[in-house]
């Protein structure tokens, strides 16, 4: 008995969108015994986990600071994804972005009218294109792949970030701990609602927007899939490949050095040896929940920022590891994946020792 | 009119005093928030298991709760205020990086305690706490200098503030005390816990002449190779000596309980007060492990100088310390300690700037 994947020769348009929504309720499905195997009744710890953290103000707060940075870093990669850019290397964009934004407050404390922020949001962005660049303009010039070249800048914009944190950038008063002055007065991101939600909020859901507009409705948009999806085909039609390598590196690490800048002059308030807990990983993931769309990646980073905060929960009111958090996470995706597959593809039951004469084979799983 | 609002106020009283009396029913929450897992073999279980001496020792009157593997940064802050309005009393923040968050979340919630280690900001209801673990430093400098054949211990150091520096220096006087042309080298890894480099950093030193090794670091691979050499270590945070039986000399074990129990206890009585604790030897929040692989004039040596400074905690500096330069670095207190930031005299390293 083998099995094989046969792909579909037209896939469900219907299904494309309710994939997603099928994954979320098979995690239900399987995380309901996953409690109950460890002897958690079920119904809370889903409670818990999913709907607790949206009944109470201060927590939706706290979802939307989370989700916030990945929704950015997300957004941009999409774009980058569907040009077929593997741009792996947000993290470190988010590290770059965070440490041209903080050349200002930093190198020229004194100057913190509201003014400066504007010029820190500025740098923070040029620092992510620019870093984003390298890659990019390797892979056109010398057809580096781009996972690899993108990557491996991850490290060394982190051991740079770690080396400016714990050296020429250290706060002078700190003790000699690796951090830098604290931002203050203009150098601080302004609040938006509440007591925790800032203006990046704003950035977050006007880059999901002209995203999308882009997407839809341009020709640049056109582009990019055409590009991702059928390169010969684009080039026929006249399209430039490195164009769009360049013009999608440079989007995606824009966005991800718009989210570190926002992120050390926010929620931080400072720059440190590190500034991210993998934003620019936990981009990739969400990219993908999201189908590549940018509304659909809004709904995911907030859907990944809910898992946090739910495994947050349990670990309080349950007592539940936090490995659960990141089980969750597993299933999650796992199923995403699942269900991506049965859509472009059909399972078919081979019997061995019989060959179907005259049927290529297509790959087996 | 008047009187409606004398029983409106009445009324509101009685409700207070309802609720005052139904949450002293309930048991007092106490809670911590820890930078690795919980069960780490190092550090965070170092701190768990003195939540679980809370647990064991006021079980009937507290109940306690923990969040594991919190990064340092924003989502320190989310998880310490999602502590907070879940009703802890009192909020342990186990790691330097817990800092800021700390005191921000603290501004906010003015009725319930914070205690964070390891760093240097306070308010009225937060306080810090650390153990005086040079104190344990000066003990195996001294047993340093009489084990080493060579006259040379290598130490593998994490990152350059002033509590690792101030370990390097009372080791440095303990060895001096013994063996005044005792050599240290010093390896930085610029991590707490990363046991590759930790390993390497161990061989590499004792490739260079160096015959016992100190670590300032979390895991077990820099005994792991001493073991493997037949040469000596010793542990760090607490007792290592199942993963290197032969090579652990001693350790300097962190022993959070019983100051967990007794702050517990102050916020039940209502006596917790803000303050800046640093405990050592004689409160018992640094104990050191038994005396192994040695001989015994050396191991009652090292318990002689464990009474001495468990009587006075400033024992290692009493005498006149010198810097790097060759001046005079003054009387010694714990204001120069906290903020120290120069090697004393005999240390071949230039300080990391």
């Amino acid at each position: 008995m083998r099995i094989e994947l046969i792909r579909r020769p037209e896939h469900s348009r219907t299904m494309v969108v309710l994939s997603p929504i099928i994954a979320i309720a098979l995690t239900v499905i399987a995380g309901f015994f996953v409690f109950l195997a460890i002897g958690v009744d079920p119904l809370q710890a889903l409670y818990i986990y999913f709907i607790e953290p949206l009944t109470a103000g201060w927590s939706i707060e706290a979802l939307f600071v989370k989700a916030v940075p990945i929704i950015l870093v997300a957004v941009g990669l999409s774009l980058c994804y569907l040009a077929n850019n593997w741009n792996i290397g947000a993290e470190g964009q988010f590290a770059a972005g965070a440490i041209a934004g903080s050349v200002f407050p930093i190198l020229v404390p004194g100057w913190n009218g509201p003014e400066v922020m504007v010029a820190m949001l500025v740098m923070g962005v040029l620092g992510g294109m620019l870093y984003a660049a390298i890659p990019a303009l390797l892979k056109i010039r010398f057809g580096a792949n781009e996972i690899l070249t993108s990557l491996m800048l991850v490290y060394v914009a982190q051991l740079f970030l770690d080396w400016l944190a714990r050296g020429p950038w250290r706060n002078p008063e700190g003790h000699n701990f690796p951090d830098s002055r604290p931002f203050d007065g203009g150098q601080v991101l302004p609040v938006l609602v509440g007591s925790d939600v800032r203006i990046s909020l704003v950035f977050a859901v006007v880059a999901v927007i002209v995203a999308w507009f882009v997407l839809r409705r341009t020709l640049t948009g056109f582009q990019i899939s055409v590009l991702g999806q059928a390169p010969r085909a684009g080039a026929f039609a006249g399209f430039s490949q490195n164009r769009m390598i360049l013009l999608t590196f440079l989007v995606s690490g824009g966005l991800a050095g718009l989210a570190g800048i926002c992120e050390v002059a926010g929620p931080i308030g400072m720059l440190r040896t590190t500034v991210s807990p993998g934003y620019g990983f936990t981009g990739i993931i969400v990219a993908f929940l999201g189908r590549l769309n940018p509304i659909g990646i809004f709904f995911a980073g907030l859907l990944l920022a809910l898992s946090y905060l739910g495994g947050e929960g349990m670990q309080i009111a349950l007592g539940i590891s936090d490995q659960i958090t990141r089980v969750f996470q597993g299933m999650l995706l796992f199923f995403v994946l699942a269900c991506d597959t049965l859509i472009y593809y059909r399972i078919r039951f081979v019997r061995t020792g019989q060959h179907p004469a005259g049927e290529a084979k297509h790959g087996r799983a | 009119m008047k009187k409606l609002l004398a029983a409106a106020a009445g009324a509101a009283l009685m409700v207070a005093a309802a609720a005052g009396s139904a949450s002293a029913a309930d048991k007092l929450k106490a809670c911590w928030v820890y930078v690795g897992p919980h069960n780490d073999g190092g550090y965070s279980e170092g701190h768990d298991k003195g939540r679980q001496l809370v647990d064991k020792e006021l079980g009937d009157k507290v109940e306690t709760s923990y969040v594991e593997s919190v990064p340092e940064g924003p989502d320190a802050e989310r998880v310490i205020e999602r502590l907070a309005r879940s009703g802890c009393k009192i909020i342990f923040t186990t790691s330097f990086g817990f800092m800021d968050q700390t005191i921000k979340v603290a501004a906010k919630y003015p009725d319930v305690k914070f205690e964070h280690a390891t760093g240097f900001k306070t308010a009225d209801n937060v306080t810090t706490y650390n153990a005086r673990f040079y104190q344990g430093r000066y003990i195996i400098g001294q047993i340093a200098a009489k084990m080493s054949k060579t006259g040379t211990a290598g130490y593998i150091v994490s990152v350059p503030i002033p509590e690792v520096i101030m370990g390097i220096n009372t080791f440095m006087l303990g060895a001096q005390s013994i063996n005044p042309d005792f050599k240290v080298k010093i390896v930085w890894v610029n991590s707490w816990f990363d046991p590759g480099k930790e390993g390497d950093a161990a061989k590499a030193l004792f490739d260079q002449g160096a015959d016992i090794i100190v670590q300032h670091t979390d895991s077990p691979a820099p005994l792991q190779i001493a073991e493997e050499r037949g040469l000596h270590g010793f542990g760090q945070a607490h007792d290592m000596s199942s993963f290197a039986p032969k090579a652990q000399l001693t350790a300097i074990e962190d022993n959070w309980g019983p100051y967990y129990v007794e702050r517990v206890k102050a916020v039940l009585d209502g006596t917790w007060k803000s303050q800046q604790s640093w405990e050592g030897l004689k409160e018992k929040m640094l104990i050191m492990a038994p005396y192994l692989n040695m001989p015994d004039d050396v191991a009652a040596m090292a318990k002689d100088t464990e009474a001495k400074i468990t009587a006075d905690p400033l024992l290692p500096f009493r005498g006149k310390v010198l810097k790097q330069d060759g001046s005079d670095a003054g009387p010694i207190d714990d204001g120069v300690l906290l903020g120290m930031n120069w090697y004393v005299k005999g240390i071949d390293d230039k300080f990391p700037q």
